[in-house]
């Protein structure tokens, strides 16, 4: 493996092994996702559109990321451990990445449990809603990240991280409803795709700016 | 090395560093002293590339993969063990032999029976041990220490003065108690 693979590696392996050990951030997750979709269930009038019901769960998806994100560098906040991070010699845009890779399992873990609960309180799902969540997965954890570094920064994280983190993902949501309703989803897929490699590389690239003053 | 040359920092409004002329040669070991607020804290993270002045000329020659900082916060994760902390960080600093540099570490401060035990179980000295043993795991060649006897007992202060006593390093300490480590200083800057 080389360098940046393996700090990567160690640094997502670090993320997953904390949240085993503290198990602060997925059950959140899970009983927020499960909860929302329980209550949309309820709240949405019968023989509601496809478009209507599969728009709700993209709020559910968006919401669930941003209870995740609230909490991606907390472990790093509470004794410092982001200095030390950004000491060590690795490329800093291993932190970036270890990290947005431990966002992105705790989301598909969230939405392991909320496609099937979608599924038996909604309609059944297409694969295409299911293509278009794995890619909508990376861009909201790219850039879900990278704005959870620069909030924790502040001490107006709580406000700032969803004041910056919602605007960015609306083409998320628009792409992804588009994908789950449309007849030819395939653009709105690419749209997703095109959206995840901008997001990605331009993550990417500035996190080392995020992380120094 | 370090160099600086009117080195200033301000937060806001408030000047915590200014106009600061240092040189630190090779090999040198100086104290930092001053009252709290006097920018002690704030020299030693400019230095280590933390921060960035607002004026002047900051010159560190050791590349950051070579530096060992000890802050006011032990810069470890809580949930992970002592030897866990250890590990990470000799990943990241490409250490060869990582396990058996980190178990060195632990007996040489003290800590190698609680080496499985999280960090969030420490006392505020064994952390401070913690931290000391993350701070030179990499054989660093500039030390850059706030107030590294904070929170030790006798003994553990004792194992710290024989550490920097031993090494050969380039450091920059900033303490309340410069006569601790008088006989190893090489020159003393008080920051009013």
């Amino acid at each position: 493996m080389s360098g940046y693979a393996a700090d990567v590696a160690a640094l997502a392996r670090k993320d997953l092994l904390l949240e085993l050990r503290s198990r602060d951030t997925l059950p959140a997750m899970l009983l927020f996702v499960v909860s929302a979709l329980t209550v949309f269930r309820f709240a949405l009038p019968a023989g509601s559109s496809a478009r209507a019901e599969t728009g709700l769960l993209w709020i559910a998806i968006v919401f669930t990321a941003l209870l995740g994100l609230g909490r991606a560098f907390a472990a790093e906040r509470e004794e410092g451990a982001l200095d030390g991070l950004v000491l060590a010699p690795c490329d800093r845009s291993a932190i970036w990445l270890g990290k947005t890779i431990g966002v992105t399992a705790f989301l598909v873990l969230a939405e392991l449990v909320a496609l099937p609960a979608f599924a038996l309180f909604f309609h059944p799902l297409s694969w295409e809603l299911v293509v278009a969540v794995a890619l909508a997965d990376v861009g909201i954890a790219a850039i879900g990240t990278l704005l959870a570094a620069l909030a924790a920064a502040s001490r107006a994280r709580e406000l700032l991280l969803p004041l910056m983190f919602l605007p960015l993902v609306v083409p998320v949501v628009i792409g992804g409803v588009g994908a789950s309703v449309a007849v030819n989803p395939a653009s709105f897929l690419g749209f997703l795709g095109l959206y995840d490699a901008v997001f990605v590389i331009l993550c990417w690239a500035s996190f080392e700016y995020v992380v120094t003053e | 090395m370090i160099r600086a040359q009117s080195l200033s920092k301000r937060f806001g409004d408030k000047r915590v560093l200014d106009g600061l002329d240092l040189a630190v040669p090779r090999g040198g070991f100086v104290l930092v002293t001053g009252p709290n607020g006097s920018g002690k804290t704030t020299l030693l993270r400019l230095c280590a590339g933390l921060a960035a002045p607002t004026d002047g000329e900051l010159e560190v020659d050791t590349p950051r993969g070579a530096i060992g900082f000890l802050g006011h916060e032990p810069l470890l994760y809580r949930e992970l063990t002592a030897l866990e902390n250890l590990d990470l960080y000799g990943r990241l600093y490409r250490l060869p032999e990582r396990r058996e540099r980190s178990g060195a570490m632990l007996e040489r401060f003290g800590l190698w029976r609680a080496r499985n035990e999280r960090a969030g179980t420490f006392s505020r000295g064994m952390m401070q041990r913690l931290a000391l043993c993350r701070t030179f795991l990499h054989e660093p060649d500039l030390l850059l220490l706030d107030e590294p006897f904070d929170g030790l007992d006798a003994e553990g202060a004792e194992l710290l003065h024989a550490e920097l006593v031993e090494r050969t390093a380039t450091a920059l300490v900033a303490t309340h108690d410069p006569e601790a480590l008088a006989r190893r200083a090489t020159a003393r800057i008080a920051l009013a």
